[in-house]
C-alpha cells in the first residue's frame, strides 16, 4: 500500500469522487425539505424541486404581468452590461497605471502612495458618495466597480511589471530602444495575457460589488430581483437566482481562460502565471 | 579603445573591485574568470553601463563610457535575454524595429521587408533558419542563447558583452556555440568581453584572460577590500605551470 500522499485517483474516480458531495447535498436538501413540508405545506424556507420548477418557468419563460418583460433575461442582462462595462474600464485603468507604476520609478514616486491609499479605503465606505455625484442610474453602479476593483487590477500589474525580468529590459536598450518602445514593445505585450488572469481574479470581487449596487438603488438586475423577493421570503426564486449567477460565473472565468490560451500561447508553458 | 584607470566599485561598506588598471584594444576578445562573488560580473555592468563605478575612470574612446545602455555595445546574459512574447524572426527583426522606428516598435513596408531579410540572413549564419516562427519557450537552451547572440549582433555593436552565456548548457552543445562566437567575432571583428566560470573555456576562447581576486583580506572585515585583476594573460601562450596554478586557485567554486 502506498502513502496516502501519493495516491492519485484515476479520471474516472475523480469524476466521480468530484460529483459525490453535489450529489450529497441536494439528496440532504431534498430530505430537509421533505421533512420541513410534510409539518408545514405553506413553508417558504426549504421549497420542493417542483416548486423551483415552477418559479423558474414563471421568471424564465413567462412575461411578466405588469411590464411584458421575461424577468430573467432582462435582469441578467443589464447586470451583465453593468458588470461588461465596469471591469473593462477597470482593466484599461488598472493595466495602464500598472504599467506605468511599474516600469518608470519617477511616476511611481508620484502615484503609488496615493494608490495604496486608495485601495485602502472600503469601496462600500463611498457608495453614498458615488450616488450622490454620479445619481442613482447606470454611472453610480459601473463606477462602484471601478473604484473596488480597478486598484486592485492596477496594483497585480504593477507588481506584474516589476517581474518581467529586468536583462529584457536591458537587452531592449542594448538593441536602441527608447523608454516608449520598450513600455509598448516589450512590457505591454507581456501584461496583456497576465492581465486575463487578473481580470478572472477581480471578477469575483466585481460580482460583489455589482449585487452589492443593484441591491440597493435599481430597478432591475439579479441583484435586485434577489433583495425584492426576500421581501416574500421566496427562496425558490433566490436560490435558482444564485445558481444562476454561479453558473455565469463560471463560464465567463472559463471563456477568459480559454481566450487567454489562444490568444497567447508564448505564455501558457511559463507555468500559466 | 577601452581605457580603465584605478577603478573601483563599493556597494556602501562593501567593496566589490579596487585599483582595476587595463587596456584594451579594439578585437580583443577576453575572458573574465574568477571564485563567484568576486566581481567579475559587476565589472561586466560597469561596462554595460547598468552600473557606474564609484572611483577612477572607466573609458572608451578618451570619453566615460556612457552611464546607461546603448545599441553600441551588445548583451547576452545566461538567461532571460530573448522576448518571450515573439517568435525567433521577430526577436531578432525587433532590432532593427526599436533602432528605426520612432514611436512604437512597428515597421512597415519596405523597411519592414529588408529587416526580415537582413534577421533571416543572421538566423542562417547561426543555424536557426528551421525555427524561424517558433517562440523561444519551443527552443533547447543551446538554441535560445544562438537566438541571443544573433539579436545582440544585428545592429553590429563594437563590443559584445556575454555574461556566462554558455553556463546552463551541456558540454557537448558548448563546443558547438564555442565555434559558432570565434566565428562571429572574426567575421564582425568585435571586441569581447565574456564572463565565465570554466576556466579551460576562457582559455580556448580568448585572445586575453584575466583573473579576478582578492589580494588583502582582513580577516575582521572580510568585505573591506575588494577584488582586482590578478592575472592578465594573453592566451596562447600560457604556460602548463600558470594554468595550474590558476586552476587549483579556482577549483573549489569549479566543483560545486
Amino acid at each position: 500500500m502506498k502513502r496516502l500522499i501519493n495516491l492519485q485517483p484515476a479520471p474516472p474516480l475523480r469524476f466521480i469522487l468530484g460529483l459525490l458531495p453535489l450529489v450529497l447535498l441536494v439528496l440532504l436538501y431534498v430530505w430537509a425539505s421533505d421533512a420541513r413540508l410534510a409539518a408545514n405545506p405553506v413553508d417558504k424556507l426549504l421549497p420542493s424541486l417542483g416548486q423551483f420548477a415552477d418559479a423558474i418557468k414563471l421568471m424564465a419563460w413567462e412575461p411578466d404581468k405588469r411590464s411584458g418583460d421575461i424577468l430573467l433575461w432582462v435582469d441578467t442582462l443589464s447586470s451583465l452590461q453593468r458588470l461588461a462595462i465596469g471591469i473593462a474600464l477597470s482593466a484599461l485603468f488598472g493595466l495602464m497605471l500598472g504599467l506605468v507604476t511599474g516600469a518608470l520609478p519617477l511616476v511611481n514616486a508620484g502615484f503609488s502612495p496615493l494608490l495604496t491609499l486608495i485601495s485602502l479605503i472600503p469601496p462600500m465606505a463611498i457608495l453614498p458618495i458615488l450616488f450622490i455625484v454620479f445619481g442613482l442610474g447606470e454611472l453610480s453602479k459601473v463606477a462602484l466597480i471601478l473604484v473596488g476593483v480597478g486598484p486592485i487590477i492596477a496594483r497585480d500589474m504593477q507588481r506584474q511589471t516589476r517581474e518581467i525580468p529586468f536583462e529584457q529590459l536591458v537587452k531592449a536598450q542594448t538593441l536602441g530602444a527608447n523608454s516608449l518602445q520598450i513600455l509598448t514593445g516589450v512590457l505591454l505585450p507581456q501584461l496583456l495575457p497576465r492581465l486575463i488572469g487578473s481580470i478572472r481574479l477581480a471578477l469575483g470581487t466585481g460580482w460583489l460589488f455589482l449585487i452589492a449596487a443593484e441591491a440597493i438603488a435599481s430597478t432591475d438586475g439579479l441583484g435586485y430581483r434577489i433583495f425584492l423577493v426576500r421581501r416574500y421570503m421566496a427562496m425558490d426564486i433566490i436560490l435558482p437566482y444564485v445558481a444562476w449567477i454561479a453558473l455565469l460565473a463560471l463560464i465567463i472565468d472559463q471563456g477568459l481562460m480559454r481566450l487567454n490560451r489562444r490568444l497567447f500561447p508564448w505564455y501558457q508553458s511559463e507555468g500559466g502565471r | 579603445m577601452i581605457q580603465i584607470n584605478n577603478l573601483w566599485k563599493r556597494y556602501g561598506d562593501t567593496s566589490v573591485l579596487e585599483r582595476i588598471n587595463a587596456e584594451v584594444k579594439e578585437g580583443e576578445f577576453i575572458t573574465l574568470v574568477g571564485t563567484s562573488g568576486c566581481g567579475k560580473s559587476t565589472f561586466l555592468k560597469l561596462l554595460l553601463g547598468t552600473e557606474q563605478q564609484s572611483q577612477g575612470e572607466l573609458l572608451l574612446d578618451g570619453k566615460p563610457i556612457p552611464a546607461e545602455p546603448d545599441r553600441h555595445r551588445g548583451i547576452v546574459f545566461q538567461q532571460y535575454s530573448v522576448f518571450p512574447h515573439l517568435s525567433v524572426l521577430k526577436n531578432v527583426m525587433a532590432a532593427r524595429a526599436f533602432a528605426e522606428g520612432r514611436i512604437s516598435a512597428l515597421l512597415l513596408g519596405r523597411r519592414r521587408r529588408e529587416a526580415r531579410a537582413e534577421a533571416e540572413a543572421l538566423l542562417e549564419s547561426v543555424g536557426l533558419s528551421h525555427v524561424l516562427e517558433s517562440y523561444p519557450h519551443q527552443l533547447s537552451g543551446g538554441m535560445r542563447q544562438r537566438l541571443a547572440i544573433a539579436q545582440a549582433l544585428v545592429l553590429k555593436p563594437r563590443i559584445l558583452l556575454l555574461d556566462e552565456p554558455f553556463g546552463a548548457l551541456d558540454p557537448g552543445i558548448r563546443g558547438d556555440m564555442h565555434e559558432l562566437i570565434l566565428n562571429l567575432w572574426h567575421q564582425q571583428q568585435l571586441t569581447v568581453f565574456m564572463v565565465t566560470h570554466d576556466l579551460k573555456e576562457g582559455f580556448y576562447l580568448g585572445t586575453r584572460l584575466w583573473v579576478f581576486d582578492k589580494i588583502r583580506h582582513d580577516p575582521q572585515a572580510p568585505q573591506a577590500f575588494g577584488a582586482t585583476i590578478t592575472y592578465d594573460i594573453p592566451v596562447g601562450r600560457t604556460e602548463r605551470k600558470i594554468y595550474e596554478e590558476i586552476d587549483n586557485q579556482l577549483r573549489p567554486v569549479a566543483a560545486v
